[in-house]
């Protein structure tokens, strides 16, 4: 599957994703354990990727300490609700700064 | 201006600028694109990493049951063509308004803002990317995570069940890594939301775009 297919096929896909919340029957929100299974179902993707991305990004798990101190930034930034923007910024310039210190 | 973020994951994952651009502007949600380029950038399979990104986008279907009161009034064209603006952030102002005709003219506002804004600001971060040799150096490799970090914060805030669904998310998904292809512990790692189901109801949609906020 070339990446051009996965491409296209997820376009289309989210596509026809939001066009069926707009045509379906409302009914389908008058389930509770639906919704809030689809509500949830992100939460548990996310952590997913970030635990995925932050420790193992090829695989078997390999702690990189520069990686691992760029999200410590990115948290903090959290913590002190800082802007999007400004959390990936800090993430990824404190990996930086530490790689080019030679640490982690 | 999180496109320029977008760009710069997706460049540095080894997508073109075009095939970066082509998900801006033909998908335009972010979480999905993120996750599809996350999996390209681990090497991974890329028919999980589809799946993935569809997973994420379920909840615009969501978001537009709710808008489909306001914006009921639209069939065919103009129906096929706001369709692609529901997403978090035109949902969460729509529902803002206080009548119908102020919420019509929100979302379209929106949709039209952010799609130029969206776009412009991914071809900028993904032809600047290019430039970049070494994206390690720059640290580019902590960009993805801290972007989806950036995404989970709001719903870890709203109580103890989002956060065990995070906490088992991570786990199941650290635990499948060494024994399945790249992409796939992210799937096996979606069936942490059933845990979301135990337990008494409470409101479940994110504080953001919580539709039942509607004043």
């Amino acid at each position: 599957m070339s990446v051009w297919i996965a491409i296209v096929v997820t376009a289309v896909g989210c596509y026809l994703l939001k066009y069926a919340g707009l045509a379906a029957p409302r009914r389908l929100l008058d389930h509770p354990a639906v919704r809030r299974f689809a509500m949830t179902v992100p939460v548990a993707l996310l952590a997913a990727l970030i635990a995925l991305q932050a420790v193992a990004p090829d695989g078997p798990v390999e702690l990189d300490g520069a990686r691992l101190a760029g999200m410590g930034a990115a948290v903090a930034a959290l913590v002190l609700r800082a802007p999007f923007l400004v959390v990936v910024v800090a993430a990824a310039g404190t990996t930086a700064l530490l790689r080019a210190a030679g640490l982690g | 201006m999180s496109g320029v973020a977008f760009g710069t994951a997706s460049v540095a994952a080894g997508l073109t600028v075009a095939q970066t651009c082509a998900l801006s502007l033909l998908a335009f949600t972010g979480a999905s694109q993120f996750a599809l380029v996350g999996v390209i950038a681990g090497g991974g399979d890329l028919v999980a990493g589809t799946i993935g990104a569809l997973l994420l986008g379920g909840r615009n279907t969501l978001y537009g049951l709710r808008l489909a009161d306001l914006l009921g009034a639209r069939r065919g064209l103009g129906r096929a063509v706001a369709a692609h603006g529901v997403i978090d952030e035109t949902t969460a102002i729509t529902l803002a308004q206080s009548n119908e005709r102020d919420a019509r003219t929100a979302f379209t506002a929106t949709f039209a803002t952010l799609f130029l804004a969206w776009n412009a600001t991914t071809l900028v971060g993904a032809v600047a990317t290019g430039y970049v040799g070494d994206t390690a150096a720059f640290g580019l490799d902590t960009v993805g995570p801290a972007i989806f970090l950036a995404l989970l914060w709001p719903r870890l805030r709203e109580g103890g069940r989002e956060r065990v669904v995070a906490a088992l998310g991570a786990g199941i998904a650290l635990l499948c890594t060494p024994f399945l292809p790249s992409g796939v512990p992210v799937l096996v790692a979606g069936l942490a939301a059933l845990a979301g189901l135990v337990g008494p109801a409470a409101p479940a949609a994110p504080a953001t775009v919580d539709p039942e906020e509607r004043p």
